[in-house]
């Protein structure tokens, strides 16, 4: 069995999975339950000063559903912690006390003045907490105020902020990053400079649901009104991982280490994240969909796979699949694949013949010799990967690479030469010599 | 019932468990159900269930619909194709018809539940009597349909569309034809033949005349004059004999009379049901009396058809609901004699199996099952005596009307659909079909 021991910043836990700093860590109670369940570590509900927020008494989340009700994207519009100061502070120390094998990382959210850094940091380090997370994330209601995604927008306040941070811990900080950029790199860059230990991404984004079909309002509402909140669950993985990748991939930031979050549900998702560059990943949703017992899947799924590809540590996935991701104009422009399709598997749901008919390149049949037949005409193919994408059975239709001969679509002899947009004749910016 | 010896009574059940033999064969789906079910349909490009449709639904598209939860356009894409939407969606031999050709068979050997979510998207409108439809301004054409039954309402409703009126002739007292009498009571509960009646006939445009007959009260030789088209929906009228004075037997009785008896029954406790029944034939008529006078108490209920089990009329689904019903089918056996013992019939059979040219004759092998009634179940005619000389003029075939691929029949101004004519399969929704082809063809005819 692979060792799922994970180290990130010195903090030792026993797998890479952490909760996120959501409601599942709000409180000592529910971390208890989630440590007794077999999670590595948490990072602990942001905690804010004293008066402490309010939330609203209405509802905070609403979801969008498959048909048969399971959540594909959550959104809320809860903010930090809505405790006390000093009993979130008790808890914590009790619970690091009690699990001391487990990684407790506190998330904390200050106003934009120095002064306040200095004066809670030390009290929330007394607790013996492993590390603190900065929640430059948060995209309704704290932004408002200036904090959250008010700082995390502002590469110049995220450097900062971290700065007076750091000033006043010892311990490792985590730089917590916002979607609700046009590019990740600069927020990133900034923390590092601000003297960051690592980042985590991604905190929520930005949204609104829908509507309700009733009353023409937004949905939902406190009392007729609603406010955008944050959206989060299985959607935003995608966008998730290409943060992810764009910090692992730049040479400015790759040597930051990142903890991988967004719509991770299953071991699958974590290993799309470690392989892109996380050391380790943390939930929120997922725990908040089904509960803390989906760690077993999480452990159990990511020891079988590492095993099976004969990695022996989590350490040893961390980043394998970064090289592999570059810019568009890198990408080969002499590889040539086609789609084929299993007949043995083709069951003639006619789907992939409609969507390139009617929507791409005319290059699947529909009948051939008066007979309902699915196949891929390869003069006309692109090798978009549409039909593979769509169709419903799994395996049906695959992909493959012409290696030799010619490209019966544009009739030219197929190049075993890379070349690339760079270099390309229509390209007026091209490289030339 | 001719005369009723002891073992032929009715209260073999009491009322309450009558009820709940007779209650939803499918009940519905729910909302979450159906949104379920709707999702697992793929959407198919020019859909193989469309096409294996009789009336040609676009079901990926009244599918689609429901997952949409646009129900009420759901229900318009089925009933703009078959107005009994409502009841094929619970009397269709779905598993010979669209859901056979479904892709999902290929794929994991069980197809989208298209009736049921026919049935989902249907139910609400005439539950709540919405009306989908609306009038083609007046075409001044008047148009006689004889039968109302589902091939005579479903032309009736589109010519009312067209802008046409119409004048519904039926000899019974309600409309509907087997959906009202014939139709096994647990695939149509809650009176819904009469409630899908009065939601086809709110289109307006339709004037009904019940209790006539075609050939006693009046002829098509008067209908021809009167109206600018006719139609003729009247399905078969009589029961098929035994033969050989088998007929004549006390105790054997016609299926079809008596199942129409039974729908009709405020109170089928009240129904005389004998102790052991053997149904003659391979049908949907043998299936559906021996089912029902098992729910109703009947001890021994056993079908013999003189054929093997792919040759019986009726579905698989339908012969496997027989014997998880507890009727016992007996295939290859045909009854040659029919003696009646005081109150017992005694039924001689005779095995029966294919020469090498592929004709039934017997095998030798002879039997006797005993029974208190008999019930024929093996087939309808179209001829019977009241129709009397109508049927001369027109070409046929079996008995039955040779129509065109338009339902035009041999006679200019008539077109016919549904069992009355030749070459189809006998069910509801071809019957719909043949209705509204008919329309389209009549209204073309008088436009032009
Ligand atoms: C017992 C039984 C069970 C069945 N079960 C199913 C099933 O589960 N699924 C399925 O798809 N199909 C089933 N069928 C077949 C289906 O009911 C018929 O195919 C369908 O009803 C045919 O419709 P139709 O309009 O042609 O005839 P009918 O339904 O027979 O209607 C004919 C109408 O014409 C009227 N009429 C007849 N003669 C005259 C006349 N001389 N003058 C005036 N009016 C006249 C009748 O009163 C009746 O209203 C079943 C049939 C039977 C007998
Ligand atoms: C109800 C709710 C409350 C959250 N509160 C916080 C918070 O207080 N601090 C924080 O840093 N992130 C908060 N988040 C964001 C999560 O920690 C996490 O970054 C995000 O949900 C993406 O991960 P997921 O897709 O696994 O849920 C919250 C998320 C949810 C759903
Ligand atoms: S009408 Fe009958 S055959 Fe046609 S789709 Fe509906 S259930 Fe299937
Ligand atoms: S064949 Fe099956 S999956 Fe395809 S459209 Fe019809 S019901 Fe849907």
């Amino acid at each position: 069995m692979a060792n799922l021991t994970s180290e990130f910043l010195g903090i030792r836990s026993p797998n890479p999975f952490w909760l996120a700093s959501a409601p599942p860590t709000d409180k000592a109670y529910n971390v208890n339950r989630a440590f007794e369940a077999g999670w590595g570590g948490v990072v602990w509900k942001t905690l804010g000063e004293d008066p402490h927020i309010v939330n609203v008494s209405g509802p905070r989340y609403s979801t969008i559903h498959s048909n048969d009700r399971r959540v594909i994207g959550l959104n809320n519009i809860e903010l930090i912690t809505d405790r006390p100061l000093q009993t979130n502070l008790d808890e914590i120390r009790q619970v690091k006390r009690d699990w001391p094998d487990r990684a407790l990382v506190v998330s904390v959210m200050l106003p934009m003045n120095e002064a306040s850094w200095a004066k809670y940091i030390p009290m929330i380090e007394d607790t013996g907490a492993d590390a603190l997370e900065l929640n430059f994330g948060c995209p309704h209601g704290m932004s408002e105020r200036g904090m959250g995604a008010a700082v995390g927008q502002v590469p110049e306040y995220i450097q900062m902020t971290t700065e007076w941070c750091k000033k006043a811990a010892s311990i490792p900080v985590i730089v917590k990053l916002t979607p609700n950029v046009a590019s990740i790199l600069p927020p990133a860059k900034a923390a590092k400079e601000g003297g960051a230990d690592a980042v985590s991404l991604i905190n929520t984004i930005n949204s609104i649901m829908r509507v309700n079909y009733d009353t023409l309002t937004m949905y939902p509402t406190t009392d007729g009104m609603g406010t955008h909140g944050g959206y989060c669950g299985e959607a935003v993985k995608p966008i998730a991982l290409n943060m992810v990748a764009e910090i692992a991939r730049n040479a400015d930031t790759a040597d930051l280490p990142v903890s991988g979050i967004g719509g991770i549900s299953d071991w699958r998702d974590a290993v799309d994240f470690l392989a892109l560059g996380a050391s380790n990943v943390q939930i929120c949703t997922a725990a908040m969909v089904y509960g803390f017992k989906i760690i077993d899947d999480l452990t159990d799924g990511l020891s079988t796979f590492l095993d099976d590809k004969g990695m022996s540590s989590v350490a040893e996935l961390v980043g394998k699949a970064v090289p592999s991701v570059t810019d568009w104009q890198y990408l080969n422009l002499n590889y040539v694949e086609k789609a084929v399709i299993d007949q043995e598997l083709c069951i003639k749901c006619g789907r992939c013949h409609v969507v390139c008919e009617d929507t791409s390149h005319q290059a699947i049949t529909h009948t051939v010799d008066g007979e309902r037949h699915f196949e891929v005409i390869d003069e006309e193919c692109v090798g978009c990967n549409l039909c593979v994408s769509i169709c419903p059975v799994d395996g049906c239709i695959s992909m493959r690479h012409l290696s030799d001969g010619e490209d019966p679509r544009t009739g030219q002899a197929i190049s075993k030469e890379k070349a690339n947009w760079t270099t390309h004749p229509n390209n007026p910016m091209r490289k030339q010599d | 019932m001719a005369q009723t010896p002891a073992h032929i009574r009715p209260h073999r059940l009491d009322k309450n468990e009558i009820d709940k033999n007779f209650s939803e064969l499918h009940p519905p789906l729910s909302r979450s159900e159906a949104l379920i079910e709707a999702d697992r349909c793929y959407f198919c490009y020019d859909a193989p269930c469309t096409t294996a449709c009789p009336t040609g639904i676009d079901i990926p598209g009244f599918i689609q619909k429901i997952r949409s939860d646009n129900v009420r356009g759901s229900a318009q894409t089925i009933f703009r194709e078959n107005i009994m939407g409502g009841m094929c969606a619970r009397v269709c031999p779905t598993e010979v018809l669209c859901e056979q050709a479904c892709v999902r068979n290929d794929h994991e050997e069980k197809p989208v539940e298209i009736g049921l979510l026919q049935r989902y998207a249907t139910d609400p409108i005439i539950d709540d009597d919405t009306q989908l439809f609306e009038r083609a301004k007046p075409s001044g054409k008047k148009i006689a349909v004889v039968g109302g039954g589902p091939a005579g309402l479903s032309c009736a409703h589109r010519l009312a569309t067209l802008g046409h009126d119409v004048v519904v002739f039926d000899k019974d007292e309600k409309l509907g034809g087997l959906n009202e009498y014939g139709i096994a009571a647990y695939k149509t509960t809650n009176n819904f033949a009469q409630r899908e009646v009065e939601w086809i006939l709110s289109i307006g445009g339709i004037d009904v005349k019940n209790g006539v007959t075609l050939g006693a009260d009046f002829t098509l030789a008067q209908l021809r004059k009167q109206f600018d088209a006719v139609f003729l929906g009247i399905g078969l009228g009589s029961a098929n004999e035994l033969g050989d004075d088998l007929d004549s037997v006390p105790g054997i009785e016609n299926a079809i009379e008596y199942i129409a008896e039974l729908r009709q029954a405020d109170d089928k406790s009240e129904l005389p049901v004998a102790r052991s029944v053997v149904v003659i034939g391979g049908g949907m008529t043998a299936i559906d009396i021996a089912v029902q006078s098992k729910r109703l108490g009947a001890e021994r209920v056993d079908i013999v058809y003189r054929r093997g089990p792919e040759q019986m009329g009726a579905s698989p689904f339908e012969q496997n609901l027989a014997k998880t019903n507890g009727v016992a089918i007996h295939n290859w056996l045909q009854p040659v004699g029919l003696k009646r013992h005081d109150a017992v019939i005694e039924i001689e059979l005779m095995g029966t199996e294919l020469d090498k040219e592929g004709t039934l004759k017997a095998s030798g092998e002879s039997s006797v099952l005993e029974a208190d009634v008999v019930f024929k179940a093996i087939g309808q005619r179209l001829a019977d005596e009241k129709l009397g000389n109508e049927l001369k003029g027109f070409e046929l075939q079996y008995g039955r009307i040779v129509v065109d691929e338009t339902q035009a029949t041999s006679i200019e101004g008539v077109w016919a659909g549904g069992d009355c004519v030749s070459g189809d399969d006998d069910l509801t929704v071809s019957a719909v079909q043949h209705g509204k082809l008919a329309a389209l063809s009549i209204d073309r005819h008088l436009r032009s």
